[in-house]
């Protein structure tokens, strides 16, 4: 094995002044649809103050795919309740940071007007649509209430555009179905109706929280491809989160990996898949079941994410990173810009370096 | 939009209108009747109760006699003609006395329980949704009025309404009934709400921008009812019961109310010469107490998806 260039202890003074790196926790230029800067939300529990988003910045404009990706307690979760503004709180707090749609800060805004975005601006498609429905309630009556409540549509009107707005999301026979009760419909289905209610009044910015997790695998293909056509049709910023690299390959134009309640890479969909920067994406990219690796055994990162209680010291993800130095229990290390626009990572070793030490 | 949900849209007038009635949209509330109509205890129960509730509203249907015309001559003489259960201390036909008590224990079951519906509804739904300091105030409230001991409260309150008015003494009962029995209703009322307020439809429903209220109403109560409309059921069942004890002490309705814990009351003390007018009202007491009772366990059965 060959040396490499960089002395593994003291990496990075020369590779975090090179020209074109700056920090990117702020973005530079030009009004975003949907522009959240430096969210901190922490959590207070009986063990202490749990940090759970700590200074996650990120944008979206119409018609883009901004996928979330991160392992459960990696706080993507609690970003999208923040940025729609439906946290607890108690036991939530937003600490900081802004949520700027079309230039308004959501953060700064008076109630009322925060619960006008909601839904009519900004809506959200939740994990178990089981759950997410209310199981008193035909489906028609639930995907229009929004509708009847806030927009005065009448009875009727509002029974044909439920039919409509089902038919959208590709539920067979709508009209037939809009009197059925969320049970009656399978789980796919199910996650459809739930799509269909958070369109129902035309949001620009729809977040899906792991909208495909509780779905079967050949269903949860149907799923992103209806978000997908959806997105595209009506012209909408789609912020997808999920657990699944394999889930937003296909669908998303970049992505955002999520670490610990911190951002440690950002790239456009293509880069990250190719030449991921930070070691945990690597680890994630390397975890992804490969047919032409058959019989090798399924790779994994070793060990667990960290509790928000006890985020360690310096890199937070340095007890599980196979390129761990000193440097890196010391200073945690800022999210900075790799060469092109719009392509960043948190780590104090170029991926340069990363590629010349294999693991 | 795609050509499967055009052509859906389409046929979407024809079918509103032959929509198929029965058997398609089962909700919980559905599955639940399905449950109750093979037991056969929901069946024994909603026959005394609607027995009871027959009496009460009309007791001309079951006898003729006047509970009120007595003669001291018939004094417990036995069963004859229509008095199936004879004569009582001064005379009066016991079967027409023990008809027409149910209406004044219906009554202030209905009565008690619909004011302890509406304390216990505000109270559960405001300490289950809002929480926080709302839900110490109003939990401690509950458990002082648990404190209260209702005997005495029932003695003082009914000495203090029979010195304002001449009437029968409902009035006070039922104050005495709603103000001292709603809190069970209300915790009941408030853990389900506490339950519902976390499920994810809340969550979908403030993501749509519903208000508080709204969410209150059409999202969390529709789904927190079922438990304390049986807890309810059960009450009325336990008010009747008390409004006879209240009764029977003398601190409850007073003649010329005709009232099963009134006659209960005076028949015990000649219980030696004559036992029908002692057993008359206290097997209707308690059957129509055990009816209520039943009805409300059937129904909580029912609901009770973990019984499925």
């Amino acid at each position: 094995m060959t040396e490499p260039s960089h002395s593994w202890d003291t990496p990075t003074a020369e590779w975090a002044t090179r020209p074109g790196r700056a920090t990117v926790t702020v973005p530079s230029s030009g009004e975003h649809l949907l522009d959240v800067r430096d969210l901190r939300v922490e959590f207070a529990t009986r063990d202490g103050v749990a940090r759970v988003v700590d200074g996650v910045s990120f944008h979206v404009d119409p018609g883009e795919t901004l996928a979330i990706l991160g392992e459960s307690g990696s706080g993507k979760s609690v970003t999208a309740q923040a940025v729609m503004g439906i946290l607890d709180t108690p036991p939530a707090a937003v600490r900081g940071g802004q949520v700027l749609f079309a230039g308004e800060d959501l953060l700064a805004v008076p109630a009322e007007r925060r619960r006008q975005v909601r839904g009519q601006e900004i809506a959200m498609v939740f994990q178990d649509a089981l759950s997410a429905l209310n199981p008193v309630f035909p489906v028609g009556w639930q995907i229009t209430e929004a509708l009847r409540a806030r927009k005065g549509v009448s009875k009727a009107e509002a029974r044909r555009r439920a039919v409509e707005l089902m038919s959208m999301v590709q539920i067979p026979a709508a009209a037939q179905r809009v009197d059925d009760y969320p049970h009656q419909f399978s789980g796919g289905m199910r996650q459809r109706v739930m799509i269909a209610m958070a369109l129902a009044m035309r949001p620009k910015v729809l977040i899906a929280d792991e909208p495909t997790t509780a779905l079967d695998v050949t269903v949860q293909a149907q799923i992103m491809d209806l978000l997908a056509e959806l997105r595209a049709e009506l012209d909408m910023a789609l912020i997808l989160i999920t657990h699944d690299l394999g889930v937003v390959a296909d669908v998303a134009d970049r992505i955002t990996v999520m670490y610990a309640g911190r951002i440690v890479e950002h790239a456009d969909v293509h880069t990250l898949y190719a030449a991921p920067a930070h070691p945990y994406t690597r680890g994630l990219l390397a975890s992804i079941p490969r047919l032409d690796h058959r019989g090798h055994g399924l790779r994994s990162i070793t060990g667990s994410p960290p509790s928000p209680l006890a985020v360690p010291h310096g890199c937070p993800f340095h007890p599980r990173c196979p390129y761990a130095q000193q440097v890196c229990r010391m200073t945690a290390p800022p999210l900075l810009r790799i060469g092109r626009l719009d392509r960043a990572s948190a780590c104090h070793f170029p991926p340069e370096a990363l590629d010349a030490r294999p693991i | 939009m795609s050509d499967l949900g055009t052509a859906a849209a389409e046929v979407a007038p024809a079918a509103t209108e032959a929509a198929p009635a029965g058997g398609r949209s089962r909700s919980l509330a559905a599955d639940a009747w399905y449950d109750l109509r093979r037991n056969w205890i929901f069946w024994v129960a909603s026959a005394l109760v609607v027995l009871v509730v027959l009496m009460a509203a009309a007791p001309a249907l079951f006898t003729s006699a006047d509970p009120t015309a007595c003669d001291t001559r018939r004094q417990f003489a036995g069963p004859a003609g229509g008095a199936f259960f004879g004569y009582d201390f001064q005379g009066c036909d016991v079967f027409a006395r023990t008809v027409h008590g149910a209406r004044a224990s219906v009554l202030v079951g209905v009565l008690a329980v619909l004011l302890t519906g509406v304390i216990g509804l505000a109270f559960g739904m405001l300490a289950g949704y809002f929480g926080g300091w709302l839900d110490a105030l109003l939990s401690r409230i509950v458990d002082v009025v648990l404190g209260i001991p209702l005997l005495l409260a029932a003695i003082v309150l009914s000495k203090r309404l029979a010195a304002d008015s001449q009437g029968s003494g409902i009035a006070s009962v039922v104050i005495v009934l709603g103000l001292l029995g709603w809190t069970t209703a209300a915790r009941v009322m408030r853990s389900s709400v506490l339950a519902a307020r976390s499920q994810d439809y809340v969550a979908a429903a403030r993501m749509l921008g519903a208000g508080p209220w709204r969410i209150m109403w059409r999202h969390i109560l529709p789904n927190a009812l079922a438990p304390f409309v049986v807890v309810l059921t059960i009450t009325l069942g336990t008010f009747i019961a008390t409004e006879a004890t209240l009764s029977f002490l003398n601190v409850g309705l007073r003649a010329p109310a005709i009232s099963w814990g009134i006659d209960i009351a005076t028949a015990g003390k000649h219980v030696r010469e004559a036992a029908l007018p002692l057993v008359a009202p206290s097997l209707f007491l308690t059957l129509t107490v055990l009816a209520f009772i039943m009805l409300g366990d059937a129904i909580r059965d029912a609901f009770d998806p973990k019984l499925r």
